[in-house]
């Protein structure tokens, strides 16, 4: 699975619910929004091997 | 939550605390009404008041931008260059971009070149964090900018949780002071221009989505004077919170301004007495000199 911000490769086998890929990359969800392609997806959605998933940070400090 | 709360169509956004999910159209009306809703119920702008947005670039500021334009407000922005190397080039360039795009007026205010100093520069001459100079620069050049360009009311991006985290910070530390004037709407009082938060019932993960939603580009970086800072921290704490418990930021800030605000209108009162006015620069202060003069002569003697 291809992550975006920041860009990395990542072992995860598909499919996969984003809820649970975001559990296991140790994110908190209200922290993330998940991205597939240039579509938003829920947490109960389901992410297949081929997928390029941004994992966009939404917390900011200021 | 597989289907659309509003419509039943497969959604795109899960928000838990509502325990629902929505697809784009009815997330985007969802947020136009909780803003529309905070608006009215705090009455932060009257109709046909002209508002002015604090726009840093980033998604919460062009979000309640694009929202108070959607709900047919006049609404202008306003800029602040911080100095901050790159990043405040780039954040700029989003904030021109939006306002080009949409066919809207954008102020531009740069510290640097006005006031001679960056906040990088003036977190070294303070030896404080830089995010304390910053907020102070905001707070005292944004509040002038709404004034002397005429306008009713300075719009802040501050979202639910943004407030949630300032008011976890002041509860660990009994700030009375701070929990009496962390309020949705601050009046306009002499040398201060009304400023109000439409933001309060809608969490950063939706401003991000809304963004992403309508296309708005913003910045995603987070400020690199930002790193590691104090307000980060308690949101992280408070969204460990969130995930267990959803609905627990939303609880602890709204109830905050229903049940607490109330008992602490002495504190702001007694505040408001204490107010004077600069003898610079002719700001409301509590001091002969305000903190942003004496920022500016730590952080660039030479332009005083």
């Amino acid at each position: 699975m291809h992550l975006h911000n920041p860009k990395r490769d990542v072992e995860i086998p598909g499919p996969v619910r984003v809820k649970d890929l975001v559990k296991r990359l140790g994110l908190n969800r209200e922290s993330v929004l998940v991205i597939r392609g240039d579509s938003l997806v829920t947490g109960d959605a389901t992410l297949d091997d081929g997928d390029d998933i941004e994992i966009r940070p939404v917390i900011s400090g200021g | 939550m597989n289907k659309c709360k509003r419509c039943g169509e497969p959604p795109v956004i899960d928000v838990p605390r509502h325990r629902a999910a929505f697809c784009s159209d009815c997330f985007q009306h969802h947020c136009r009404e909780q803003v529309r809703r905070t608006i009215e119920s705090h009455r932060m702008i009257a109709p046909g008041e002209r508002p002015l947005v604090a726009i840093s670039g980033g998604k919460d500021s062009l979000a309640i931008w694009d929202i108070l334009l959607d709900l047919g407000y006049d609404a202008d922005g306003v800029y602040l260059g911080l100095g901050i190397g790159d990043y405040s080039e780039t954040s700029r360039g989003f904030a021109e971009r939006y306002a080009e795009q949409r066919g809207v007026t954008l102020r531009v205010l740069d510290i640097p070149t006005e006031h001679g100093f960056g906040i990088p520069g003036a977190a070294q001459a303070t030896k404080r964090v830089p995010c304390s100079a910053c907020g102070l620069s905001k707070r005292h050049l944004l509040n002038q900018a709404a004034l002397d360009g005429g306008y009713d009311v300075l719009v802040t991006g501050h979202n639910l949780d943004d407030e949630a985290a300032v008011l976890f910070g002041n509860v660990l530390q009994w700030h009375t002071d701070y929990l009496a004037r962390q309020r949705p709407v601050l009046p306009a009082t002499d040398g201060f221009a009304r400023r109000v938060k439409p933001l309060i019932r809608i969490s950063e993960r939706e401003t991000a989505a809304y963004c992403v939603l309508k296309r708005i580009d913003y910045i995603v970086e987070e400020c690199p004077m930002a790193a590691g800072n104090r307000h980060l921290r308690y949101k992280e704490t408070l969204n460990e919170l969130e995930e267990r418990t959803p609905g627990a930021k939303a609880v602890f800030y709204l109830q905050f301004l229903d049940k607490m605000l109330p008992l602490l209108d002495g504190v702001a009162e007694e505040e408001r007495q204490l107010v004077g006015t600069c003898s610079r620069c002719g700001a409301p202060s509590t001091a002969d000199v305000c903190a942003f003069c004496k920022l500016v002569e730590r952080a660039a003697p030479e332009s005083v």
